[in-house]
């Protein structure tokens, strides 16, 4: 015998695709032992792929496809757990309610929110933001209105602009004193796609 | 990542990072048969501990130490786990690993004894120095050397 055998031993009984079963079977244990603290998925959708994120508390964030993804998942790491494992099973409902947003076939959403990747100023302004229903419009200044911080338009502007969980929590519906668009942390072409899709814009 | 506090990859990328090197490692210190329940109990210890991990640039070897004491562990736990009952134990459908029973390189590597065997597959399958093998092993380095150098011997007179 010379050591070659071994690994020829090795290589025939071990491939990519056996290891990528058993990771498979693993994830699957992982989550029945509650041992996953964050589960990430992606999805399609007409504004690009989304990557979706969810603990046991709720969904923590959504991220579009052209924010880094090192940088969204060191965000995770940093303020939730490093474990974070790919399994769609605990992002179903969440995946589900998306499609159905985009779809047309849902103007609200009944989903818990895990609010850590969140600021208690940020979150003031994201829980009145949530109250602005589909198809409405409410500008920076009525948000800091209601929070009643009247003269904060630009931390709200800052707030919104933050927000780790776009399309549920409606940061989309915030526009500038005259109706403009302004600014939206995904571009606007997602901010008017979306808004379209609600029938605020033609 | 310099001086600060160092963040952790993600389980994920830790796992896609290591699957294969450890899956590789089981399926010789194991066999095929056992190698995917060998490898989900190393990654699930893992992941238990993970959060308390504070080393995320030696997480390579973290990982191949434990596979190595589950690999032990399990030829220890081999005699106790037949345990006589009323009921035909169910069988777990596998597929048939893609090996060859009857290469007689198989028997003669369960032939080993299990510190043996894993430090042979180390040096031989992963091409690891000694020193790294002692530290997988948590033994000296003078150890690990013995151990290959044994369990090479016996693999070679039971082809013989």
């Amino acid at each position: 015998m010379n050591t070659n055998d071994l690994k020829r031993l090795a290589s025939a009984a071990s491939s990519s695709a056996r290891a990528r079963r058993a990771t498979d079977e693993l994830t699957e244990r992982a989550v029945a032992e509650g041992l996953v603290d964050v589960a990430v998925a992606t999805m399609d959708s007409p504004i690009g792929e989304l990557f979706v994120a969810v603990t046991p508390t709720g969904l923590v964030s959504v991220a579009f496809e052209d924010e880094p993804r090192d940088e969204v998942l060191e965000r995770i790491v940093r303020q939730i757990s490093p474990r974070v494992l790919e399994v769609a099973a605990p992002t179903d409902e969440v995946r589900r309610e998306l499609e159905q947003y985009f779809h047309s076939q849902r103007r609200s959403f009944d989903l818990s929110i895990d609010r850590r990747l969140i600021g208690d100023f940020a979150w003031s302004v994201l829980r009145a933001t949530s109250r602005v229903g589909y198809g409405e419009l409410a500008t920076y200044g009525q948000i800091a209105a209601r929070i009643h911080r009247p003269t904060a338009a630009r931390a709200v502007g800052r707030a919104l602009g933050s927000n780790p969980i776009p399309i549920v929590i409606p940061c989309h519906r915030v526009v500038g004193a005259g109706g403009s668009l302004t600014g939206y942390a995904g571009g606007l072409p997602r901010k008017q796609t979306l808004l379209r899709l609600e029938g605020s814009l033609l | 990542m310099r001086g600060g506090s160092a963040v952790m990859p993600p389980f994920q990328q830790f796992l896609e990072a290591n699957r294969a090197t450890v899956y590789r490692f089981l399926t010789v210190a194991v066999g095929p048969q056992d190698a995917d329940d060998a490898f989900q109990e190393t990654f699930l210890a893992a992941l238990r501990a993970y959060p308390r991990v504070r080393e995320p640039d030696k997480l390579d070897r973290w990982i191949l130490a434990i596979a190595s004491r589950k690999a032990i562990d399990h030829h220890r736990g081999a005699g106790r786990r037949a345990v006589p009952t009323d009921e035909p134990p169910e069988r777990p459908v596998h597929d048939p690993a893609p090996h060859d029973p009857d290469d007689p390189l198989w028997s003669a590597v369960r032939a080993l004894p299990p510190r043996q065997r894993v430090a042979v597959v180390h040096r031989h399958v992963l091409d690891r120095p000694y020193a790294e093998i002692a530290e997988l092993m948590g033994c000296s380095e003078q150890t690990a050397r013995a151990n290959v150098y044994q369990g090479t011997k016996r693999l070679r007179e039971l082809i013989a």
